[in-house]
């Protein structure tokens, strides 16, 4: 095959795309969740792959998310490399005591004898009317755990490069899959060996004047605000920290050190989210030293995630609020 | 009944009286503050702990409990890097990482012990998952107590392991009570065995303060799992003589239940089996409580002189 070979296919497709071409490289690479066999999971991420791989692989369970995430635990550290499926994030609430005291410190506690290679995806956020128990961002509880990787791609092609390379992580890795984006399509690579590095902050759009650190779904409308933005003459530099943790600081204090202005958005409830720790490595950093305007956090607002559709798009910062938010650094300045 | 041989009656007691030592020397430490840390002791469950690994062949896997000394010696831990990592000290298993709480040994299938209550049940379905898979005829023995069927990731993994027909023994080891509450205030049932109906799975209550009793019936239980037809749950009726862990005061029970309990001693009930039946002289019985008693006190030595870890290896292995 041409290795620079492009398709273009949903982040869906993608995702599935990644997991079908580890299980055919890999034998140990087992999947486990609720309803993904036949029916192909709840939003249709393993549709079809039951009739490659068969119900030995691909492993339809009770529900039971403790267990599930146990059992690939358990099924890790001696020996497979198991991906599971939780129905939603809002889930991994069951999953805690597996994922947190149990597969984020086996290597550590056990003086490293052990290894946890396993994939835990969640289905996250807001948007589809799901309300409070369905559309949940928990990234910042996972960040919190050393022992954990966590990564969430915001495009299809970011999607089958980080599946790939969390499938072949000899450690836990939370795959965080926004809702939002299964039905966004893009140009996608072939090649079999493409893979995203876990721990690499993604430079998605370059410019001078201000710096926008965000990822999952918000991304999408920050590259939006800033094409707008473009045409007002403000040169916006995006990144994007595909891995949360361990999150890698270096080109977001390197932009902040060139542009002076900085906004960190995410979805998450502002409260104890990650925003409120990108800002802060940024201000322990030399980067301090060359702010010009105070610090913006764009977050979602402290409340549940309401069912309304007016209500719900109001918890989460749309594209106007980067648009805004980047006028008031800028006339602060001028100010 | 299943016929003994001299060899596995020969192990049976030197690895319980191991237990013992070991346990005794912990106490010990502790008594005379010589310890940093916690462990919780098993003095008196010694058959359930002990002698049920015994029954396992080579290869086969266990999960062990916070309460996992006498699992551990008899699954074939080595008592010099238990004891070293107890003490915290670099030559441990888990090189001063883990104390007894976390004791493990994965490359020769034991997936540690477990400081969580009801932490294990879904390890040992995913372990066992893995025979399954590979089809390695081996099977899990998964240890729990009394208190952690109360959890409900036993439920769970019941059910899981039922309807997959995962090659398990559930072995629970009902020493009648979590920490001080008496298993009778917090069930409504007298033999926690009786659960396994729910997931319509074999499931036996025995005397666990009886050996003999305990390797026969682990025995079977394993043979079952091994033939690919399920899991097993089998509740072990015990008792601990120590507290909960250091610092209990135990206002919760009185001596007579203690001292009722010490008549059933599982040690002592080996031995007489073992004088009964003239399987050995007094005295090579007397010399295999000797060298157990010797095991433990070079362990001590082991571990003693075993070095501190690096205060650099605080960050090493977060990540594999």
């Amino acid at each position: 095959m041409n290795t620079s070979e492009m398709k273009k296919m949903t982040y869906r497709d993608a995702i599935r795309l990644g997991m079908t071409e580890e299980m055919r490289r890999d034998d140990n690479v087992i999947f486990m969740g609720e309803d993904i066999g036949i029916y192909g999971g709840a939003f249709g991420v393993s549709h079809g792959m039951i009739d490659e791989f068969g119900e030995e692989r691909i492993l339809d369970t009770p529900i039971s998310e403790a267990t599930i995430v146990g059992t690939a635990v358990g099924a890790a550290a001696t020996g497979l490399r198991p991906i599971c499926e939780i129905m939603f994030m809002d889930f991994v609430t069951f999953a805690m005591d597996a994922l947190v005291n149990q597969g984020a410190k086996m290597r550590y506690m056990f003086g490293g004898q052990s290894q946890v290679p396993m994939v835990l995806r969640l289905p996250a956020g807001s948007g589809t009317g799901a309300a409070a128990q369905h559309s949940q961002s928990l990234e910042a509880w996972l960040c919190h755990i050393p022992g954990l990787k966590v990564v969430t791609p915001s495009t299809p092609a970011q999607a089958k490069g980080l599946i790939k390379a969390a499938i072949r992580d000899n450690n836990p890795v939370c795959f965080i899959e926004h809702k939002l984006l299964y039905k966004i399509d893009d140009l996608v690579p072939l090649d079999e060996e493409f893979i995203i590095e876990i721990g690499k902050t993604l430079t998605e759009r370059q410019g001078k004047d201000i710096t926008i650190v965000t990822y999952g779904s918000l991304l999408l409308k920050a590259m939006e605000a800033a094409a707008f933005l473009a045409e007002e003459g403000i040169e916006v530099e995006i990144l994007n920290p595909a891995t949360l943790y361990p999150m890698d600081m270096k080109p977001i204090v390197e932009s902040v050190i060139k542009t002076g202005r900085v906004i960190v958005a995410h979805e998450a409830a502002k409260t104890g989210g990650l925003g409120g720790e990108i800002v802060a490595r940024i201000v322990e950093s030399d980067a301090f030293d060359y702010l010009n305007a105070p610090i913006i956090r764009l977050a979602g607002l402290d409340v549940p995630i309401p069912y309304n559709k007016e209500l719900e798009a109001a918890c989460v910062p749309q594209k106007i609020d980067f648009i805004r938010a980047v006028h008031r650094l800028i006339d602060s300045e001028q100010g | 009944m299943i016929e003994l041989s001299e060899e596995i009656l020969l192990r049976m007691y030197y690895k319980m009286n191991q237990a013992r030592f070991f346990e005794e020397k912990v106490d010990y430490l502790f008594s005379k503050g010589l310890v940093h840390g916690t462990a919780h002791l098993s003095i008196g469950q010694e058959a359930s702990g002990v002698i049920s690994c015994l029954a396992l062949e080579k290869g086969d896997l266990v999960s062990m409990t916070h309460r996992g000394h006498a699992q551990a010696i008899g699954f074939g831990l080595d008592v010099n890097l238990m004891m070293a990592e107890f003490m915290g000290r670099a030559r441990g298993y888990c090189k001063g990482k883990g104390g007894s709480m976390h004791i493990a040994d994965v490359q020769n299938g034991n997936i540690g012990a477990n400081g969580v209550v009801g932490g294990g049940f879904n390890l040992s379905c995913g372990a066992a998952l893995t025979q399954k898979y590979k089809k390695t005829g081996k099977v899990v023995l998964c240890f729990a107590g009394d208190g952690a069927t109360n959890q409900g990731s036993f439920h769970e993994s019941l059910n899981l392991a039922a309807v997959w027909n995962l090659p398990i023994v559930f072995l629970i080891e009902n020493n009648l009570y979590g920490m001080s509450s008496p298993i009778s205030k917090n069930m409504n049932i007298e033999n926690i065995s009786e659960r396994s109906g729910s997931y319509d799975i074999p499931g036996l209550t025995i005397d666990g303060n009886d050996p003999i009793e305990v390797y026969n019936t682990v025995l079977k239980a394993l043979r079952y799992a091994r033939a690919g037809r399920g899991p097993v749950l089998v509740e072990a009726k015990t008792y601990r003589y120590n507290g909960h862990s250091k610092g209990d005061a135990q206002v919760y029970r009185n001596e007579e239940e203690i001292a009722e309990w010490r008549e059933k001693d599982p040690i002592l009930r080996l031995k007489k089996y073992l004088q009964e039946n003239r399987v050995f002289t007094d005295k090579q019985i007397q010399t295999m409580a000797n060298e157990a008693h010797k095991s433990i006190e070079t362990a001590l030595k082991f571990a003693m002189e075993s070095p501190e870890p690096e205060i650099t290896s605080v960050l090493e292995d977060v990540y594999a």
